[in-house]
């Protein structure tokens, strides 16, 4: 797979990242690496193989409908770097236009 | 040609329904609706390291009776997935949906519009998590974040692109706020979020197949605004086009104010949301056994009561349209069946005085306090002459008042038993008839009329109780004398 700008630009704009021009090459390098590694595991024939998705065979785990308030507002806050008494504070994101 | 006439509208409606669990879908935080907040939080909708979902039981019975109430297949393997987007309102960076296994598949829902049934076809029914709230006008600065309603469980119904003007979406999304209400699965209020809509719409040349360009409207807050935004949407295409101009696909937001709407996003800003398996969440198998038992226990649906109200009560189509709207009415009616045999008159009650004091008091019919019985005995005083329409209607409103009371017993405290004791009507008549001997007279030429002054006045003095038919009737003998 090619890795070029474009699609750099995509991935840091899903992952809302931004690099610098020099962070562009060598990201650019890094996928290229990674994209090859991957490549070669796409040699292996998995035909007819389903995938791998759930490492035990448990089905129908469930939790009863209970309300269980475990932490306060307080504590759901304290990690957060910005926030006031009763809010996540995020950088503004909508403006009407 | 009117240009309207020249093209068609194409729209398939997105609902999203929060259910009715006590607790969120992957874990125990309380989801009712008003807290302050960020106060109904775990570890787990914050997305904190370490933390895995666990999937609340409630939610495929509620998600699987929507479906079978809808002729929906019902997926025997389902998996979640997550869906990968960046968002304030989403700790985790993803939502966890359905993608490939949605639990309902197909289905459709026959709607009136215009007095014709329209089959508005499903695509899916899913489970997903509701993403928390976003506040832009609090700081000047900051978007504030509240994350109560992130993890709220939530089915997404899906409609074909079927639907081809807002009547169409408004008699739709009308039937289905119905259907979950009665199901119990939903509280169905826009007003609150607990039920949205978004719409997308496109527009193509009438005769035409190929679907134009979509754009999603979203953000109305009542059916009556998804008619707007639909309307105000399909002629602000239509001008487009008109005007030479090209439409783009995008997400546009809904302005209540004005009915307008203001683009949120446009194609090349589109997600791509890279869905995968949710690993932490083992599959929900559904057996024929556990369909069978969720298929005994469904509740009568509202067209199988409008349909009961039709055959065996012998209602109209209107009357058991209009009674079976709110699923707490039409059971009151179903319940009240087993007191009365006169189903034209309580179907009347029910529409008119029941449901204007329920307006008026804004309470339900449980608060209200009259029980089924109650209601058909004073059907029954009426019947048998007791009462008179108007005694009844006063009765009632005291019976509203004093639920503890019988109502013939507060009947005849009020003092409005119907006298039908013509002795005593007979003194009315006379008194009246000797006060208005020129009256007499016109009446003998002919002049039938008067005979309402003559009524007025005999009501009078019987302080209303006299029954209107025999003083009409006693009333006559004594004029034709």
């Amino acid at each position: 797979m090619k890795v070029d700008d474009a699609l750099i630009d995509k991935l840091a704009r899903l992952s809302k990242l931004a690099f610098s021009e020099e962070g562009k090459e060598e990201i650019k390098r890094d996928l290229e690496k990674m994209f090859n590694f991957m490549e070669k595991l796409n040699e292996i024939d998995t035909e007819g193989i389903e995938p791998l998705i759930y490492v035990n065979e448990a089905v129908n785990v469930f939790r009863e409908d209970v309300v269980k308030q475990e932490i306060t507002r307080e504590e759901a806050l304290m990690n957060a770097p910005l926030k006031d008494e009763q809010f996540f504070k995020v950088p503004k994101f909508v403006k009407r236009t | 040609m009117n240009i309207n006439d020249k093209y068609e509208a194409v729209i398939g409606l997105e609902v999203h329904a929060q259910l009715l669990t006590k607790s969120k879908i992957f874990s125990g935080d309380d989801t009712s609706f008003g807290s302050p907040p960020n106060t109904q939080v775990s570890a787990i909708t914050l997305a904190l390291p370490g933390t895995l979902p666990k999937l609340n039981k409630e939610i495929i019975e509620m998600a699987i009776k929507l479906g079978l109430a809808c002729h929906s297949q019902i997926s025997p393997f389902n998996m979640f997935e997550r869906k990968n987007y960046f968002y304030a309102d989403l700790p985790k960076g993803y939502q966890i949906s359905q993608d490939k296994t949605p639990i309902c598949v197909g289905g459709y829902m026959n709607v009136e519009v215009n007095g014709n049934i329209k089959q508005v076809d499903l695509t899916r029914i899913h489970m997903e998590e509701d993403a928390g709230k976003n506040n832009h006008e609090l700081d000047e600065h900051y978007s504030m974040v509240d994350l109560n309603r992130a993890g709220v469980p939530l089915l997404e119904i899906v409609s074909e692109p079927c639907i081809h003007s807002s009547d169409e979406a408004y008699a739709y999304l009308t039937e289905m706020r119905k259907l979950v209400r009665y199901l119990d699965v939903c509280d169905g209020n826009m007003e609150e979020g607990s039920m949205r809509c978004d719409a997308n719409v496109s527009i193509r040349l009438k005769g035409t197949t190929e679907l134009g360009t979509k754009v999603e409207v979203k953000n109305m807050n009542s059916i009556r605004n998804v008619k707007r935004a639909i309307d105000g949407e399909v002629a602000r295409q239509i001008a487009l086009l008109e005007s030479g101009g090209v439409i783009e696909q995008q997400t546009r937001s809904f302005d209540p104010n004005d009915g307008s709407s203001f683009p949120l996003r446009s194609k090349e800003f589109a997600h791509d949301y890279r869905y995968f398996p949710e690993p932490d969440l083992p599959p929900v198998v559904i057996t024929e056994e556990r369909l069978e038992s969720i298929r005994q226990k469904m509740p009568q649906l509202p067209w199988e009561l409008a349909d009961t109200f039709m055959n065996t009560f012998q209602l109209t189509a209107y009357d058991a349209k209009v009674l079976t709207a709110e699923k707490e009415t039409a059971l009151f009616f179903l319940e009240a069946t087993k007191h009365t045999q006169n189903y034209k008159s309580l179907a009347n009650w029910m529409m008119g005085e029941v449901r204007s004091i329920q307006h008026e008091k804004n309470r339900s019919l449980q608060t209200l306090g009259i029980t089924s019985k109650v209601l058909c005995t004073l059907i029954e005083l009426v019947d048998t002459g007791k009462l008179n329409s108007s005694g009844a209607k006063t009765l009632f409103h005291a019976l509203v008042e004093n639920p503890s009371k019988q109502p013939e017993e507060l009947a005849i405290t009020l003092n409005l038993i119907q006298s039908s004791d013509e002795g005593e009507l007979a003194t009315y008549i006379k008194e009246v008839l000797t006060k208005y001997p020129d009256k007499v007279a016109e009446y003998k030429k002919g002049k039938k009329g008067v005979i309402g002054l003559f009524m007025g006045d005999i009501m009078r003095l019987s302080k209303g109780k006299a029954d209107p038919k025999i003083t009409t009737k006693l009333l006559e003998e004594y004029l034709n004398q």
